[in-house]
Parts: structure tokens; sequence; C-alpha cells
């Protein structure tokens, strides 16, 4: 029987939860690098015992680990994110230009073209790339010189670029996101980047539908039709058919389409999850009713999915990395909380338990599809 | 030479597998700026938690003490105290008080 493994970052560590096929037993192994902060920890998806960790603490800064055996030794690797060249300017809050500095890596995304190249999302936004293993790190800095660089600005949370997603076949094309200045792609490997924004609408801007400026919160797609892409932005959910050339609205039904998560179901390319929260000044689930939401459609349509998930008095968020799916016959979906708590369904979303509870906030979830 | 001994806060000794105090050897003049450059040199991983990566710059939430004195603000070139060179005090490295 195969295994399961889900990888939790959490304010304050992360862990590692196993389990079998059946997904309904688990052990929980943690804190792993106690009182830190871990952003994101995600494994190769060509290695599965090589396993990435990004830690920050506003003590000491970031830290990146590596582990090669699943997660039982660590090793810290090369933490040096320093842009290419000057590194510039950008919008700050109040309307005045500001330096990028570095301040963390937000998401680590291990290739799934090759198992010594990972990628890095960092704050101030700017894409990285190791091809070592994270042994070195090298800025791919087309991104943050694009020409609207100096009109990006932070989000709430900051200027972070918090989503890479790959072509599954064509190691050339790359998606990435940042709050808040929106979605963009590379058709050659990075040198030069295309803002996505087109159909994107938010009215948080002066310009409604500008070419950049949108708090994109998240991005997946299915590796079967890696052209259609589906996006959580601050309000409302969105599709594209074409690979972000054009986006459309699919929120449909939700009772909010403020949210972060986005997440494919591994088998089902036109079956989406997200997580609907009340509004940008609350960050709680509508009427304390924490809901996972699926679509059979690619969008528009949405069911609410609540056997197991809490009904009443639950207020918690759950953040934009802290949803994932694992690649089992029948489909495990996972949502953490920042409650601590981590919340599994091993049928497609019909039925959820709290796999465990009372974990640090949850910054991230990750599961790996064992042999 | 001379011998210093270096005391870190728990968290980086954690992640680099030392005891409590870790003694680093300095060619010419002590001062903290090559005290650091040493240890940084024999535990790499330490790169970047006490001092920036890009500007070398002590990190906000880092202190340095030595003979119950805070040198987070003196000139990092400055020669460390005689009782820090001479082994009788350590020089210390520690996480500020910050959080509430």
């Amino acid at each position: 029987m195969s295994g399961t493994r889900v990888l939790v970052g959490t304010r304050k560590g992360a862990f590692i939860l196993t389990s079998d096929e059946a997904r309904e037993e688990w052990t929980v192994d943690g804190p792993h690098f106690p009182g830190a902060e871990i952003y994101h920890l995600k494994g190769s998806p060509l290695d599965l015992d090589r396993i990435y960790v990004s830690q920050s603490s506003g003590w000491f800064g970031q830290v990146i680990h590596r582990s090669d055996d699943g997660g039982a030794t660590w090793a810290t690797k090369d933490n040096d994110f320093t842009y290419d060249g000057v590194p510039g300017e950008h919008q700050w809050y109040d309307g005045t230009l500001r330096p990028w500095e570095f301040t963390r890596v937000w998401h680590l995304e291990p290739s799934v073209h090759d198992a010594d190249t990972v990628y890095a999302g960092v704050e101030d936004a700017a894409l990285f790339k190791s091809t070592d293993g994270g042994e070195s790190w090298s800025e791919l800095s087309g991104l943050r010189r694009h020409d609207t660089g100096p009109q990006w600005q932070p989000g709430a949370g900051g200027m972070c670029l918090h989503t890479i997603l790959e072509h599954p076949t064509d190691p050339q094309r790359l998606y990435v996101a940042i709050s808040a200045a929106g979605a963009f792609r590379t058709d050659d490997g990075g040198e030069t980047w295309l803002p996505i924004n087109k159909g994107l609408r938010s009215g948080e801007i002066p310009d409604e539908d500008s070419e950049v400026g949108h708090c994109v919160h998240h991005l997946d797609l299915h590796p079967s039709n890696p052209d259609v892409l589906y996006m959580q932005k601050h309000w409302d959910v969105m599709r594209s058919k074409d690979a972000g050339d054009s986006w459309q609205e699919v929120s449909g039904n939700l009772p909010s389409d403020f949210g972060f998560v986005i997440a494919v179901h591994a088998h089902e390319p036109e079956t989406i999850y997200v997580v609907p929260i009340e509004s940008d000044i609350h960050h709680v689930p509508p009427e304390g009713r924490l809901r996972v939401y699926r679509s059979r459609t690619g969008g528009d349509e949405w069911e609410a999915l609540t056997d197991g998930l809490p009904q009443e008095n639950c207020y918690v968020n759950v953040l934009r990395d802290a949803m994932a799916v694992d690649d089992h016959d029948s489909c495990g979906v996972y949502v953490g909380t920042t409650g601590g708590q981590v919340y599994a369904s091993h049928d497609s979303g019909d039925s959820w338990t709290a796999i465990v509870r009372d974990l640090p906030a949850v910054l991230s979830v990750e599961v790996q599809t064992l042999p | 030479m001379t011998t210093i001994r270096v005391v870190l806060p728990a968290p980086l000794r954690t992640m680099v597998g030392l005891e409590r105090e870790v003694d680093v050897t300095v060619q010419g003049e002590v001062t903290q700026r090559a005290v650091l450059d040493v240890l940084e040199r024999e535990y790499p991983a330490l790169l970047g938690t006490i001092r920036g990566r890009a500007d070398g710059r002590r990190r906000a939430f880092i202190r340095f003490f030595a003979c119950e004195e805070d040198l987070s603000h003196e000139d990092p070139d400055a020669p460390l105290p005689e009782a820090v060179v001479a082994g009788r005090e350590p020089y210390i490295v520690l996480g500020a008080m910050a959080g509430g």
C-alpha cells in the first residue's frame, strides 16, 4: 500500500504528518525548527525524499534547509538572495518609492523537470532559481526588471511572490503571482515576462483593469490541461483558458468570492476547490462556518462541502499556501487553518476529518503521495 | 593569533550543532567584524543570521554584548575589550528582547 506525507509549515515550526493510502490513522512528527516561522516546505516531485524548507525569523532572518531522507535529517543550504544588480524601487503604501529589500522566502517550488532545480519566490517580489539543490541561488531578474516593476506595491502581507507554477512539459514556461502586482508568464525560462492580468478587475486600485496592481492570492493548474489556469484573487475567483492571456470570473454562487487558496483535483482537471472568506477586513469564514467549496465545472457552479468541518463558531483563516491535494486514486484534499487544524478529506472533499489539531497557526500545507 | 570565546543564541547553536560557547581564532586585531568573519567562515550556515547577506550590517534584532556592555552600536572595526581578548570574558551574540 502506498503512503501519504503531509508537510505543514506553521508560525512556530514544521510538522510532518504521515499515513497510508487509507489516510485514516496519522502520525505527527515535529516540531522541526521549533520557534521559527516556516513559510513553506515542499518535496521534490522527482525525488520524494528531498524536501526544501523556508525558515524565517525576525531575529535570524532567512534560512533554507533541505532534507534528503524525507525529513528525518536536515542540512542548511544557501540563503543568499541578493538581488541581481541595483535593486531599483517600487511603490510603497504611502505612494512613495522604496528600494527593493529582501525579507523572506514565501514559496519554494521544486521543479517537475529536474531534481536539482528549485525556484524561490521572495518578498520583496522576485524569483530566484537554484540548479544545484539549493546550494546557490541566482535571480531571474527579468521579472523584477519588467517595465511595470516600479508600479508594483505591497499588499497587506507584504510584496511577496507567492505562487510559482511550472508548465508540465515545457521547462521554458513558468507562471508566477505577486501580491499586489498580479500574474506573470515567461515563455523563455525567465528571461522575459508578460503580465497576464487582462480580465481582472480590482476595485482597490484606481484603474480597475490595470495591466498590473492586482492582488492575486493564488494560482493553480492541472498538468493535463496546462493552458487552463485558476485564480483566487483578493476578491473574485477567475479562470483563464488561454494560459493567462485573458481571464473570466467564475465566482458564481460562492457565498463570498474573497479567499486565499485555490486547488485543482488530482484527476479531474475541471474540479476545483476554494475556501471562501468573508472579506478582506474580517479574514474569517462567512457565518462562522468553515466550508470548502467544490466546482466540478471549472467554476461558476459551486457546492459547499461541510461534512466534518466546523459549522458554528469557527473564525479561522486559510492562508494562500495552505491547501493541497494528493494523487491517490481517491483524491485527498488538505486544508490548514490559522487555528492550527489540518483538515483532510480522502474522498475528494465529500467528508473531512481533523488529522491534527492545536498546532501553531498553519502557513502552508503540501502533500506527497508516496509509492 | 588570538582565541576568543563566543556565545551564540540557542537557535543558532542548535542549527550548527554547537555547545554554549565556541572558540574562534582571530588573526590580527580582534574586532567584532574580525570575530564574526571567522565565525561565519567556519560555520557558513550562520551567514545571514547575524549580519545581512547583502550589506553585512547587524540584523535589527541581534545584539552584541561583552563585559556587561552593549557593543551593538559600536564601530565593528574597533578593538574588543581586553578581557575578551584575554579570554576572561566571552563575546556574546544574542537575540534582542522582542515580542512583548
